[in-house]
């Protein structure tokens, strides 16, 4: 029998999880130290993963390392794993992730044992979304998903963390219900849970109208993204969080939405999608622009950071509903790319407040002489975040704008896509006053003797950049796996 | 020639980039010197490359080089391959760029000494080259547009280079995202050129124009967006508001950026893709006229600025006009042999400046004065740039000058605009030679602004050798580039050649002088320099006498049309940051969250309310059970 390296990745942090219940002395050290093992395993099997997947023209639309168990028999619903293009970078971005949180949260004192399998609960949750390819299965890891993060939180987080951990918890079980209601409508309507079986899957006798079950289904999916006007969650779930689980938040749990949205919305129902297409398309445009906008206005570092998110997602949902396979290509390169990005800019934020205890941009400034080594990475970072070229925010933007543009399904999407392509004057905009904010200026003697970035942190944010710059020169190292994943869907809106 | 050369010249200041990061920063930081060797080494050497390129390219057939490319990015229809085209355009400015970055480089080993930076400093300059050796050589626009964007991040790299300073940091800020404001119309350009042809390949879009598949509209929109591009690294109106603060930098910065990279950028951009332009009168007039106005407008400015970098700064913009109507009226030749000339005198006046400033220590002319016994060699270069920028015969700034006024005649308007150009680029220059170098010395400044670490206590005094070699050596370059046309020779070598009449080198030399439009340019300029003469060195008219009869236009000027104010605090400032924006960001917080916490508290209200009824008291269930009973018995009756 093969090897189930699927199960294997995505179990090896909830191992981790049994190991430090059992660990008889919960000392910092060990336990962080199990908790990076873990991560690295995970994060090891998934490049194997990676180097395994088969590339070739055949492979399209073809699922790979697939894993079925009869499960709940009554109701067809199988323990059903596998991975196409779609979902591998996902898979590889969350594991990649979760070794980097593990190292971010290094120093962690409070409460470090329930901290650590908090934080592996929520690797496993994560990487069951990409994994799954039962209905039910995938709803499971769904909602597993809010408690590790509810509890993140609202013990580690810092500022208004119940308010946060509350509002995240309520706003994203609103979506939930309306989701679980589109999946049991999919199912009552086709007896079928298999995801794989949904694609272009024409419904003799649907439920209830198959329009209704697209946004029911797209309500969940885009309370996660979020899709503007149901963003306001994430600048008090981001702000408050501690730093990894920010890094998690909008590095990997966000692209639950955007890959919800490809793989159910677009590939179940293709013509409703290209019907309401312009819709997204112009809410997609306004979450840019709009988001950009309100970035602008913030006075906290990681409020800033956070609401980028809003904006930069804007591109995500732009690429997904032009509907191209170029533009769907650039949006699933988008969200790894962002995954990387912003992870890095959330952990840049945690170290400065680290170091400084001020998130304050009217206090900040002048750290460049203090902060060597922060300056530079966070200035890679924000870079990266506006989209510079060799960095892997300028392939997925660049992608997403050639597909979108060039797009034939959506009228005047030309239009839309100009008004995308401004966006990048703001992001300059408020990434580069941050930076200056932050680090230029005359030193302030306040800030005399603050530590730079230790080793630790070192290896975390040297790995962030080495991804960014490898990605965004070489960007068809992933690309050319996206789009085994991105074809068959993109057949299915043509025909 | 091995097809590996053209990649080497773009790969030497790469390494010197990665060597300097990666080895000597981390390892050898109390060796700063070694980064700056490093830097000198890489560039002479892609320099020479470069030579080797140019001859090459001469005597290439049809001068062009073939280079293979490689796949980098395939997906669906979008099929990017990165790959170099190297022709006689490209050839030119390889040359112009790696002599002009060498001589940079050398002097900054002597205008950077002791600054904490050293390392850094060359790091950043070994990327700006490289970047503009990329996009000069980049056979594709999506290879273009990524060097392009790399320029950028150099100037805003090396404009913030003093960051702890305010003024450098808003500086470098302000010069990113003003260019990245033209760069939406270059990307949007991309886009459209993508949808339409489904290629980036510079050579198909070339034939495609050519063929007149890619035209009309398209076309029109296609070419006004690549110079929206070109207008934002070439500060020309109304982009040009960051060059004059881009000198925050240190001097060799401004020299580099103001001669041979940033700014020649979007110059070469349109040179590059002229093609294009040609099928499109709309769009060859816009360059025209835009690049008429920006020199006239921006030699208006520089008259009254007392700043000698500013000066220069604004004497960049309007020849940078010049040679945007020199592409709009007569072509790529015309344009670019300007380039060219401009890139070795622009260099060597910014670097005199820097060695004014190093033996002074500030940059304000006001302060200056009597310089010419202290530095002569200072002064006897900066005489020699700025003669050949006033456009005096036989330095190389008449040659191409000449050419750029001849090929407006058509267009009365842009010869008058062009005539008036030249009389203002004369006196501005000559003013500031009368200032700096003539007079009284005024004692100089502690530093204030852009100065950098001189020894004041022993007054002005010449700059070391080191500085003074490359002044040298430009200064020659000054006097004979020009010369390289006078038979027509540069024209034919850049694809003029059925338009140019061949003749011989003194008949070129002298005949010119026969002509009337050069004669009248002449007497043009010789008067700009007498007035200023009268004005500042003889004092036959007072300055301020001047000043207050013209004040109006005075405060014009020296207010910079009031374009800043407009731009920072009354578009950015008052009308986004602190109106449109901050209407959303309430917006966002009041009625987006107000309406999720609404729900969210109505419900909670709402419960409350509702728990009021669960009194248990069986009682009050007991009524209700009745009124149901009731009211569905009254429905039944009713309906049914």
């Amino acid at each position: 029998m093969e090897f189930s390296y699927l199960t294997a990745i995505l179990f090896l942090p909830i191992v981790g999880v049994i190991v430090l219940a059992l660990l008889p002395k919960a000392e910092l050290k060990t336990v962080r130290v199990v908790s990076l093992i873990f991560a690295l395993a995970s994060f090891a099997l998934s490049l194997a993963l990676f180097s395994l997947f088969d590339r070739s023209a055949g492979a399209v639309g073809q699922i790979q390392f697939e894993e079925k168990f009869s499960w709940i028999s009554a109701i067809n619903a199988y323990y059903h794993l596998g991975v196409d293009g779609l979902s591998l970078p996902l898979v590889i971005l969350m594991t990649f992730l979760g070794v980097l949180a593990v190292l971010v949260s290094w120093k962690v004192e409070l409460k470090p044992r329930q901290y650590f399998i908090w934080l592996l609960v929520l690797e496993t949750s994560i990487l069951g979304v990409f994994c799954s390819l039962d209905l039910i299965l995938f709803f499971l890891f769904w909602e597993l998903e809010l408690i590790p993060m509810f509890f993140l939180i609202s013990i580690w987080g810092s500022g208004r963390k119940e308010y946060a951990a509350n509002k995240y918890l309520i706003y994203t079980l609103v979506g939930s219900a309306m989701m679980l209601a589109g999946i049991l409508s999919v199912y009552f309507s086709t007896s079928s849970l298999n995801m794989m079986e949904m694609g272009g899957l024409i419904i003799a006798r649907p439920f209830i109208p198959i329009t209704a079950m697209f946004f029911l289904l797209l309500a969940g999916f885009a309370i996660k993204l979020p899709v503007f006007p149901l963003h306001t969650w994430l600048p008090d779930a981001h702000t408050n969080a501690p730093t990894a689980a920010s890094v998690i938040l909008a590095g990997s749990l966000l692209k639950m939405g955007g890959y919800g949205m490809i793989r159910l919305c677009v590939s179940m129902f293709p013509q409703v999608a290209a019907q309401y297409a312009p819709l997204m398309v112009i809410l997609a445009v306004i979450g840019i622009l709009y988001g950009a906008a309100v970035t602008l206005r913030q006075k906290d570092l990681k409020r800033l950071i956070a609401y980028s998110s809003v904006s930069h997602m804007g591109y995500v949902l732009l690429g997904i509903f032009a509907l191209s396979q170029i533009s769907l290509t650039g949006a699933a390169l988008q969200m790894f790319s962002h995954g990387i990005i912003t992870g890095l800019l959330f952990a840049m934020v945690g170290l400065v407040y680290d170091k400084t205890h001020e998130r304050n941009l009217d206090k900040l400034g002048g750290l460049a002489r203090q902060m060597p080594v922060i300056v530079v990475v966070f200035t890679i970072a924000g870079l990266a975040s506006l989209g510079l070229p060799g960095t892997s925010g300028f392939a997925a933007e660049f992608i997403t704008f050639v597909g979108s543009f060039s797009s034939s399904i959506v009228d005047h999407i030309q239009l839309y896509t100009v008004l995308g392509v401004l966006g990048i004057v703001l992001t300059a905009g408020y990434i580069l006053w941050m930076l200056q904010r932050t680090f230029y200026g005359p030193p302030q003697d306040k800030y005399n003797g603050v530590p730079d970035a230790d080793t630790v942190d070192k290896i975390c944010i040297f790995s962030f950049v080495a991804a960014i710059m490898l990605i965004g020169l070489y960007p068809a190292i992933l690309t050319d796996i996206i789009k085994l994943g991105i074809e068959p869907i993109v057949r299915l809106i043509g025909s | 020639m091995p097809y590996q050369i053209p990649w080497l010249i773009f790969l030497l200041p790469v390494c010197s980039l990665l060597i300097i990061a990666f080895i000597l920063r981390p390892f050898f930081n109390n060796r700063p010197k070694l980064g700056g060797y490093v830097t000198i080494a890489a560039i002479s050497t892609a320099c020479a490359l470069s030579l080797w390129v140019l001859a090459t390219v001469i005597a290439a057939p049809g001068h062009k080089l073939d280079i293979p490319d490689f796949q980098w990015l395939v997906i669906g229809n979008l099929n990017v391959h990165f790959g170099l085209l190297i022709d006689s355009l490209t050839a030119v400015m390889l040359v112009v760029v790696t002599i002009v970055s060498l001589m940079v480089q050398i002097y900054s080993q002597g205008y950077m000494d002791g600054d904490s930076g050293y390392h850094r400093y060359f790091a950043f300059m070994s990327l700006f080259t490289a970047c503009m050796l990329g996009l000069i050589m980049a056979d594709n626009l999506v290879l273009m547009f990524l060097f392009w964007e790399g320029v950028g991040l150099g100037s805003y790299l090396l404009i913030g280079f003093w960051f702890h300073r305010p003024s450098a940091a808003n500086a470098a800020k302000k010069a990113f995202i003003v260019t990245r404001l033209g760069d939406v119309g270059f990307l949007v350009a991309i886009l459209l050129l993508f949808a339409q042809t489904g290629t980036f390949d510079t050579e198909e879009l070339h034939a495609l124009a050519i063929a007149g598949t890619l035209g009309g509209t398209v076309l029109t929109w296609v070419a006004i967006g690549i110079f929206s591009g070109a207008a934002g690294k070439s500060a020309q109106f109304p982009l040009h508001v960051w060059l004059p603060d881009a000198m925050e930098g240190p001097t060799p910065v401004s020299a580099l950026i103001h001669a041979a990279t940033m700014v020649a950028a979007g110059v070469f951009l349109v040179a590059r893709f002229h093609p294009l332009f040609e099928h499109s009168e709309v769009a060859l007039t816009t360059v025209a006229i835009i690049g008429g106005f920006t020199a006239i407008f921006a030699a208006s400015m520089g008259l009254v600025m007392t700043d000698i970098k500013r000066v220069l700064a604004y004497s960049t913009i309007s020849q940078l006009g010049y040679m945007m109507l020199g592409l709009g009226t007569g072509g790529v030749a015309i344009g670019i042999f300007h380039l060219f000339n401009h890139a070795f005198f622009k260099a060597l006046l910014f670097l005199g400046a820097g060695s004014v400033n190093h033996g002074t220590g500030t940059f304000d002319m006001r302060q200056m004065g009597g310089l010419r016994k202290a530095m002569p060699w200072t002064y006897a270069t900066f005489l020699i740039g700025s003669l050949s920028l006033a456009g005096i015969w036989p330095l190389s700034g008449f040659w191409s000058k000449d050419e750029i006024v001849a090929s407006a005649l058509d267009k009365p308007i842009l010869f008058y605009i062009a005539m008036l150009t030249v009389f203002m680029t004369a006196f501005y220059m000559f003013r500031a030679i009368f200032l700096t170098f003539e007079g009284e010395y005024k004692g100089g400044a502690p530093a204030e602004h852009g100065s950098h670490g001189p020894n004041n206590s022993y007054g002005p005094h010449e700059s070391s050798k080191v500085m003074v070699i490359p002044l040298v050596i430009l200064s020659v370059l000054s006097v004979f580039s020009g010369w390289l046309n006078v038979t027509g020779a540069f024209s034919s070598f850049m694809g003029h050649g059925g338009e140019v009449e061949a003749h011989g080198f003194i008949q070129g030399f002298f005949g010119v002088l026969s002509h009337p439009v050069p004669l009248i340019s002449l007497a043009v300029a010789a008067l700009g320099v007498f007035l200023a003469y009268a004005m500042y060195s003889a004092r036959w008219i007072s300055a301020e006498v001047m000043g207050r009869i013209f004040k109006p236009m005075y405060v014009l000027f020296s207010r910079k049309y009031w374009m800043d104010e407009l731009y920072e605090n009354v578009i950015v400032k008052k009308v986004l940051i602190n109106g449109v924006f901050a209407v959303l960001g309430l917006f966002d917080e009041k009625a987006i969250d107000g309406a999720i916490n609404g729900v969210a508290n109505g419900t909670v209200a709402a419960g409350r309310e509702l728990r009021r009824l669960q009194t248990g008291q069986l009682q009050f269930y007991a009524m209700f059970i009745v009124l149901g009973l009731v009211a569905i018995t009254v429905c039944y009756y009713i309906f049914a």
